[in-house]
């Protein structure tokens, strides 16, 4: 079990500039767990990781492995990198040159303070080897691997001393998209076996809803949420996450109408037109994330009338708010729908992308993208109706 | 930041911060390392307090401000002092000075100096321009080849270059002229080379091959779509060259210049060969006759030396300049590409014969003429009755000349070991200053490049004033020489180390510290076998110019101390040109297979590739 508690790391940019990499981060990971750190490049999301691999020195906080401290700022203590047994895979995955796949394995357990006997490191190598499928290319060169070798290779050096944590830094970033997505399920395939506690970063959203069992996102140095992928991506906390993880369509509006659990939503003063019937529908009766009471749902006036959404936060009358909606929520239909949040408008432009079609459709001044099966044949310029179900429209606080 | 960082503060650490220590260990805190039964026994939670690398790097670093700083503190001190005699103490005076620049005298100095050393410059520049372009940009035939051997001079040391040009083009002696003046009838002898138009010739080929390397580097670094592009926008030849190329290359043009008239400013063997028979004296020759007129007056030499230095550390500044904010210039792109080739038609015949030509008056004529001579009792002009004369007598007399063999040894002894030395601390110096975050770093790296500036002979000066003035028992010695020829040579092995160490990327050195190991381990695992390749190339150069090297230790030696270079300049100031002749044709010969060797052994198991 990894804990990291209130680490903040700086360090000095090139004009000898104070860059605050990490602020305050802290967060748990379970014993086994997959946990990823995601955010934009400079969001210091590898500071984070180096910071526990002891490559960086923090200026404060505590990290702890298993119960015991390698570092802790107001005990001074600081288990050097050499000292701490955890495996690392880098990004470049730095593969030693001039030796051969056999012997870069062995390297950790020929440098650590435990001596081994020969056979037994022969041993322990192959058994890594054969976990990574590259046992029958123990001597070759490593120079002479491709990408998808080398990322396997790193990772068997980084397992090979059975290590109490695993630290990734954008392991698949210097792959090509289809070797990608295959290494994504190996390394998620040898996570789950080896039951490893693992710490990767990465900025490939795609990649961490993937692999992880629960995501960090992070920017400018802070921790923006913490959460299960699910819940990361439907209910993201900001306008950030929401916008980072995945494609979105954000609605800017203000709120006119708050609801309790019970749905009693106040009267609006002028056009309550398109909310007529809404009120008490049977969908939305219950507060669906169970108690929290802060979770209801309200009325959003939008440059395109007014929306009834889904709220996990409180929100004050005419409180300035931004609405979420993923493209694949925005139900788009030739005949008008029956429901709420539902419009005319146009298709403007269509993108075929084999598997899906996106589109964009204008509503009033708007334009929204929306992600449809291919079976949808309307054509550019043709009326569409758009639906935005309540329970997908999520209400983040604007913020500046 | 980077792990150097983190241990410091480790390390400053020490044992105080021991205050976790004394907590009861819980039972699960027998090890970080999960899983497997080894977990450690007890884990060091602080680095030790004392770690041996400290001891290296402080080494390392102690050696070379010691080495960097010195020789330039005594110079200057020593500038400032009138000679030291029994009857009277040395004090301070600005006499020196006055005696240096107070006279019209040494305005022609320094005037002949400019000369010798822009002329020589632009002369080989403009040789090695031509070759480079016609190497790279053209279809000569051959030119694999040629361009091999036109390197073959980098070699072949100043001194027996200038001795086998005045066997070629002395007024008296030299075959070339005799040739000519009876082929064409002339009645004087067409070249003159105690004058400087041929000093500036022979330095200017000698110092060629250098500008050839230097511009093939800028050619091969220039990036051709730069120039396609500018055609494809329609661009004339002439306005390609004038607006796009001649603008990107300018600053490898102009540090190559500069460069060439470092080189040529401190450049010993010919102003003394060649100027001073005559009278032509520059900056390094009137500091020899300073030195060795009697009595010796080292403080105006010191004067002349700190003239000197003041202009190459101009010109090394603006050769770091250039070549170090190069970021603005594209021109330097690490990308390999294929260049366009200009297909030269039948005019590719006329470039493969300038490259023969060249290649005929670096190596062949001047070899030819030392071996000629070599095998001469008295030396003679070729004809068929010299041909009658042709003997052993001065390789006997080389073989029998007495402590040939400690000779040899001396001048083995210091370029292996000034090689060696050099490379294994600048591979310390070099990972500080490009791998760590110490602060302060950068001067280590300025301090470590600093004796680039010295000229041979002001580093031979000041050495010895310092070891005169400071008496460790080394004046005299071998020792003296060797930290001579350290000095002289660390900023080339910090080149070499430097840019072998920027291309280690930094994980490769911290996945070894996250799979356990120690610093040692990581340096001498990882890091020194990575930058074998650049260690070997450059302990190969410095080897090689540490034996052909002569213009520091003329100051240095002592009759125990010889080396082959001072035995050739002896030979020559004693007028035995045919053994001169026998001695360096063997030299020759041995550099070159040394080369030959080191560069096999070298492909044989420094580059893995």
């Amino acid at each position: 079990m990894l804990v990291v508690e209130g680490l903040c790391t700086e360090y000095h940019g090139d004009r000898g500039q104070v860059v605050k990499a990490a602020q305050e981060v802290s967060f748990t990971v379970e014993e086994g767990r997959l946990f990823t750190l995601l955010g934009p490049s400079g969001c210091g999301k590898t500071t984070t990781l180096r910071s526990i691999a002891g490559l960086e020195r923090p200026k404060a906080g505590e990290i702890s492995v298993n119960g015991q401290l390698v570092y802790s700022s107001s005990k001074g203590i600081f288990v050097v990198p050499n000292r701490r047994g955890f495996g690392m895979v880098f990004q470049s995955y730095a593969i030693w040159p001039h030796m051969n796949v056999f012997e870069n394995v062995a390297f950790p357990l020929e440098v650590g303070d435990r001596r081994y006997a020969r056979q037994e490191i022969r041993d322990k190598v192959m058994r890594v080897l054969t976990a990574v499928q590259l046992d029958h290319l123990a001597g070759r060169e490593a120079t002479k691997l491709s990408g998808g070798q080398q990322q396997r290779l790193a990772l068997a050096r980084a397992l090979v001393m059975q290590p109490a944590l695993l630290l990734l830094d954008e392991p698949l970033s210097n792959l090509d998209a289809k070797l990608r997505e295959q290494m994504r399920f190996e390394l998620k395939r040898l996570q789950r076996e080896l039951k490893i506690t693992t710490v990767y970063v990465t900025h490939d959203q795609s990649e961490a809803l993937a692999l992880s069992h629960r995501i960090a996102v992070m920017k400018d140095g802070r921790i923006q949420q913490i959460g299960t992928p699910r819940e990361i991506y439907e209910h993201p906390a900001s306008q950030f996450v929401a916008d980072f993880v995945g494609n979105t369509n954000f609605i800017e509006g203000t709120v006119v109408g708050v609801a309790e659990p019970a749905y009693a939503i106040s009267a609006v003063a002028a056009s309550g037109a398109s909310l007529a019937g809404s009120p008490g529908g049977p969908e939305g009766s219950a507060p669906h994330d169970g108690g929290a009471g802060a979770s209801g749902r309200c009325l959003v006036r939008t440059e395109i009338g007014d929306l009834k959404v889904h709220a996990t936060q409180e929100f004050g009358r005419d409180e300035r708010v931004s609405v979420s909606v993923r493209p694949e929520d925005v139900e788009l239909s030739e005949q008008k729908p029956a429901g709420d949040n539902v419009w005319e408008g146009r298709v403007a432009q269509k993108v075929f992308l084999g598997e899906a079609v996106d589109f964009q459709v204008t509503v009033g001044p708007r334009t929204l993208l929306s992600r449809r099966h291919p079976t949808l044949r309307t054509r550019i310029g043709e009326p569409i109706w758009v639906q935005l179900d309540p329970e997908k429209c999520v209400v983040l606080k604007v913020y500046g | 930041m980077s792990t150097t960082t983190t241990s410091i503060e480790a390390l400053g650490r020490g044992a105080s911060p021991s205050g976790s220590r004394g907590e009861p260990e819980p039972p699960h805190r027998a090890g970080v390392r999960g899983g497997g039964p080894g977990g450690l026994a007890r884990p060091t939670i602080v680095a030790p307090a004392f770690d041996a690398k400290w001891l290296v790097i402080g080494i390392c670093v102690a050696f070379t401000v010691y080495i960097g700083v010195i020789p330039l503190g005594f110079l200057l001190w020593q500038s400032f002092r009138t000679p030291q005699t029994a009857a009277a103490d040395a004090v301070w005076t600005l006499a020196n000075y006055a005696q240096a620049y107070g006279t019209l005298e040494n305005y022609r100095l320094f005037w002949t100096s400019m000369q010798f050393a822009s002329g020589t410059a632009l002369f080989s520049f403009v040789i090695g321009t031509t070759l480079a372009w016609m190497n790279e940009r053209t279809n000569t035939p051959f030119k694999g080849v040629i361009f091999a051997l036109s390197l073959i001079p980098l070699v072949i040391p100043s001194i027996l270059f200038t001795v086998a040009w005045i066997l070629l083009a002395s007024p008296q002696i030299g075959i070339v002229n005799l040739v000519l003046q009876s082929w064409l009838g002339l009645e004087r002898p067409p070249f003159d080379i105690y004058s400087l138009p041929g000093m500036i010739w022979v330095d200017g080929l000698h110092y060629s091959p250098m500008a050839f390397l230097l511009m093939t580097a800028a050619f091969r670094a220039m990036d051709p779509s730069l120039e396609e592009s500018a055609t494809m926008s329609g661009a004339g030849v002439l306005q390609v060259v004038r607006r796009v190329t001649l603008p990107l290359a300018w600053p490898a043009i102009v540090a190559t210049i500069l460069m060439l008239f470092i080189r040529a400013i401190e450049a010993f063997e010919v102003p003394a060969l060649l100027g001073l028979p005559v009278g032509i004296e520059v900056f390094t020759s009137a500091i020899y006759q300073a030195v060795h007129r009697y009595p010796s007056q080292v403080g105006l030499a010191s004067a002349y030396a700190v003239a000197l230095l003041i202009i190459t550390s101009i010109g090394v500044y603006f050769v770091s300049r250039l070549s170090g904010g190069g970021s603005k210039y594209a021109t330097m792109t690490g990308k390999g590409f294929r260049p366009r080739q200009i297909d030269l038609g039948p005019w590719r015949w006329l470039t493969t014969s300038i490259f023969i030509g060249y290649f005929l008056l670096i190596v062949v004529l001047p070899f030819a003429v030392l071996l000629w001579s070599s095998f001469q009792r008295f030396y003679a002009v070729p004809s068929m009755e010299a041909l009658q004369n042709l003997t052993l007598d001065p390789y006997r007399f080389i073989f029998d000349y007495p402590n040939l063999w400690r000779t040899v040894g001396n001048s083995l002894l210091l370029s292996f070991g000034a090689a060696t030395i050099v490379m294994l601390v600048t591979s310390v110096i070099c990972w500080i200053v490009v791998k760590t975050t110490i602060p302060g770093r950068w001067l280590l790296d300025n301090v470590a490049s600093l004796p680039i500036v010295f000229p041979g002979l002001v580093l031979g000066l000041s050495i010895m004033i310092f070891y005169l003035n400071v008496d460790i028992g080394i004046y005299g010695t071998i020792w003296i020489m060797l930290i001579a020829y350290i000095t002289r040579f660390m900023p080339y092995g910090l080149r070499y180390s430097t840019t072998s160490m920027v291309q280690i990327h930094r994980e490769l050195e911290e996945s070894a510290a996250m799979c356990g190991a120690s610093w040692f381990a990581t340096f001498r695992r990882v890091i020194l076998p990575l930058l074998k390749p650049g260690l070997l190339a450059g302990w190969i150069y410095v080897m090689i110019v540490s034996i052909r090297e002569l213009s520091t230790s003329i100051l240095l030696y002592s009759p125990d101390t010889q080396v082959i270079s001072i035995v050739i300049w002896e030979l020559w100031e004693n007028g035995q040109y045919v053994e001169l002749s026998a001695l360096g044709v063997l030299f020759i010969t041995a550099l070159f297979v040394l080369v030959l060797t080191t560069q096999w052994i070298g492909r044989k198991y420094g580059i893995k590739d």
